[in-house]
């Protein structure tokens, strides 16, 4: 196998590459399907009808491509300065521990001032969980993949701990949840009677706002030159260093907003089945986007449409919804490829 | 028994090796991967999936060595899909990694779900038994922990010397360790960099689908959602710490598992003083705290991450 670079990158194949990695992965996972004996027409127009096709399905995978969007834009300003995050996870807790802390009633604040004060105590959490990772990153040179990793670990432990400890709610029945945050604090619903939430207008903001920030300001123009070269960077006077720990604090804190929509917005209160992976899955949301924080938004909704469109399907055909799981993965791994297509030509021959 | 005593106990030292083992395996393939200049961070993954599939064969009816010897073929797929895409392309190793992790857990689930549709709690297997080496094993207290323990366990410490003797006594393994420091010169020796680097990812990751095996069919008996819980991502840094060193790792492998069991002893004699979940995080942040501390003096592969295009500087 070779690699031949392209004399010309096309707009056209930038626009593709997504779609072309979809359908492959879909078409991969179709064996999958046939393997549990479904017909695999049938399950994909489940998927879809399951995921879009009603009124109240669209509701449901809006209200799930919310904290996919948000994970997703953390992954992305991250991976844009090659900052490896793969600790979303473990802020989106941080960001939720932070709106349990604040907004269940124990510290008394104003009604009014709540909302944008748990927007920024949960920012703030999810910036000081990535924090320490990257000072150790930045100062001794330790490899941030394995410390985000290892510390979304200690989250959920941590989160465990105060559910069973001081956090544990009362009224719940012995079961480990925190008490729910108060009325005053929680996101509207968009629409009465669904499910979907003002958390979907923050995240489309943010991710309009980080847009701007990446083209248009000094700091998103650095940030794409430490991702491009860190010497280069340094070369030209650039603070490589503190530009690392200003994009780990934001990507951080974009995570830990995904807790506090999914507290506030969503489910009411803190537990430990909070988040289905959100974390890990922003990263496929990012990749799917080819990091353009834009772009984020129609892959997180693209995600969300798996998940949820392949819990209805299992449902109704009895295909174990872990294939969600298996098409987003394998999404991944064909957008890599796809994407190095914009660039290259593989010749298979050498 | 006071915090002191547990260290004289033979079941301690039992319960360390035990501890070790999959951490032997996992970081031992990580590390022959590493050496060739690949970070595989699909060991999560893997070992997941050999669990399952090690699991899974004995269940429908295979013998034990089978079951191993699946989950290691198994696993040597995954590691070809790896440098297919990390080698061959010259993709990015950390995402590729995480995809690979990613596939591989929701596929070990997917098939289990598969198969048994409606199981609540996970059947078990007739696993692998404690086989005492004869003499040996009656050596007082190191007998029975290191002599008296899973067939796996023996396979783990053997492996490390023979790892430890190919990478730094062939010329097998000189190729290997100069594929990860400077592929051209390897290259320049008329020698395959992709051969070697796709040979070496593909082994290694054998070796962390036999260290999930080991969960399933020498540890719990059984498959169960979760069950890896990051061992993977300790096993990566075990590889650091150990400074890239086969024997180096055994070292830390059995170290680290000897504070893991040591804690989980320490919990009964504390008791619910501090929350277990304090204990349980120790492991993790242990890891971290090793790693800061060895990273004055760390002598990782120079190209390690650097994917290599011929005639590409």
């Amino acid at each position: 196998m070779r690699l031949e670079p392209r004399s010309e990158v096309s707009p056209v194949r930038f626009i593709l590459a997504p779609v072309a990695a979809v359908i492959a992965s879909l078409l991969l996972c179709s064996g999958l399907i046939l393997w549990s004996g479904a017909s695999v027409f049938e399950a994909y127009w489940m998927m879809l009808t399951g995921s879009i096709g009603s009124s109240f399905a669209l509701a449901e995978t809006l209200s799930r491509a919310t904290p996919l969007i948000f994970t997703g834009l953390a992954a992305a300003v991250a991976f844009r300065a090659r900052f490896w995050n793969i600790g979303a996870e473990g802020q989106l807790y941080a960001g939720a521990l932070m709106v349990t802390f604040l907004g269940t009633g124990e510290i008394n604040i104003h009604e009014g001032l709540l909302p944008p004060i748990l927007f920024m105590g949960s920012f703030a959490a999810g910036s000081l969980w990535l924090f320490l990772p990257s000072l150790i990153k930045i100062r001794f040179q330790v490899d941030e993949v394995v410390t985000t990793l290892l510390l979304n670990f200690v989250m959920l432990l941590l989160v465990s701990l105060l559910l069973e400890g001081p956090l544990k709610d009362p009224m719940g029945l012995g079961w480990p949840q925190a008490a729910p945050v108060l009325e005053s604090a929680e996101l509207p619903r968009l629409v009465q009677g669904l499910r979907v939430h003002a958390g979907l207008i923050i995240a489309v903001i943010l991710a309009l706002l980080i847009w701007q920030l990446q083209i248009r300001t000094t700091l998103g123009f650095e940030m794409r030159a430490v991702g491009l070269s860190r010497n280069a960077s340094q070369f030209a006077g650039m603070r490589v260093g503190n530009i690392l720990l200003i994009t780990a604090l934001i990507s951080g804190g974009l995570a830990g907003l995904a807790g506090y929509s999914e507290v506030a917005g969503l489910k009411g209160n803190l537990t430990l089945d909070l988040s289905p992976g959100f974390g890990y899955t922003g990263i496929v949301v990012a990749m799917l986007a080819q990091l353009h924080p834009l772009g984020v938004i129609g892959s997180a909704f693209f995600v969300a449409c798996i998940f949820v469109g392949a819990d209805a399907m299992s449902r109704s055909v009895g295909v174990p919804n872990y294939i969600a799981d298996v098409v987003v993965a394998t999404s991944l791994l064909c957008m890599l490829v796809s994407m190095l297509q914009i660039k290259y030509r593989i010749r298979w021959k050498s | 028994m006071d915090w002191f005593e547990i260290l004289w106990t033979t079941s301690f030292w039992v319960a360390a090796v035990r501890i070790a083992t999959p951490l032997i395996f996992g970081t031992l393939g990580e590390l022959v991967c590493e050496r060739a200049g690949v970070l595989n961070l699909g060991i999560e993954g893997i070992m997941t999936l050999g669990a399952m599939t090690g699991w899974m064969s004995v269940y429908m009816g295979a013998d034990l060595w089978t079951g191993v010897i699946l989950a290691a073929m198994v696993g040597s797929l995954l590691g070809a899909l790896h440098s297919m895409l990390t080698v061959s392309l010259g993709l990015s190793q950390h995402v590729t990694g995480i995809g690979i992790t990613l596939l591989a857990s929701s596929l070990s689930y997917y098939i289990y779900r598969l198969v048994l549709p409606e199981v609540t709690s996970p059947p078990r297997i007739e696993a692998f038994t404690n086989y005492p080496i004869p003499l040996l094993s009656e050596i007082p207290w190191i007998g029975e922990a290191l002599f008296n323990q899973s067939p796996l366990t023996y396979l783990a410490f053997i492996l490390v010397i023979v790892v430890g003797l190919v990478l730094y006594r062939t010329p097998l393994g000189l190729a290997v360790r100069t594929t990860g420091e400077n592929p051209s010169a390897v290259e320049a020796q008329g020698m395959n960099v992709i051969g070697i680097r796709t040979g070496a990812v593909m082994f290694g990751s054998a070796l962390m689908a036999i260290a999930g095996a080991f969960l399933t069919m020498s540890a719990f008996n059984a498959f169960f959602f979760n069950m890896v819980n990051g061992r993977g991502w300790i096993c990566i840094a075990l590889v650091v710490f150990a400074s890239w060193h086969p024997g180096k790792a055994l070292f830390g492998a059995l170290l680290f598992a000897a504070f893991d069991a040591y804690q989980m002893r320490l919990q009964q004699v504390i008791g619910s003083a501090i929350p277990y979940q304090v204990f349980l995080m120790l492991p993790y942040l242990l890891s971290i705290v090793a790693l800061i501390l060895i990273s004055r003096r760390v002598a990782i592969p120079q190209a390690l991450m650097i994917p290599y295009r011929k005639g590409e500087r």
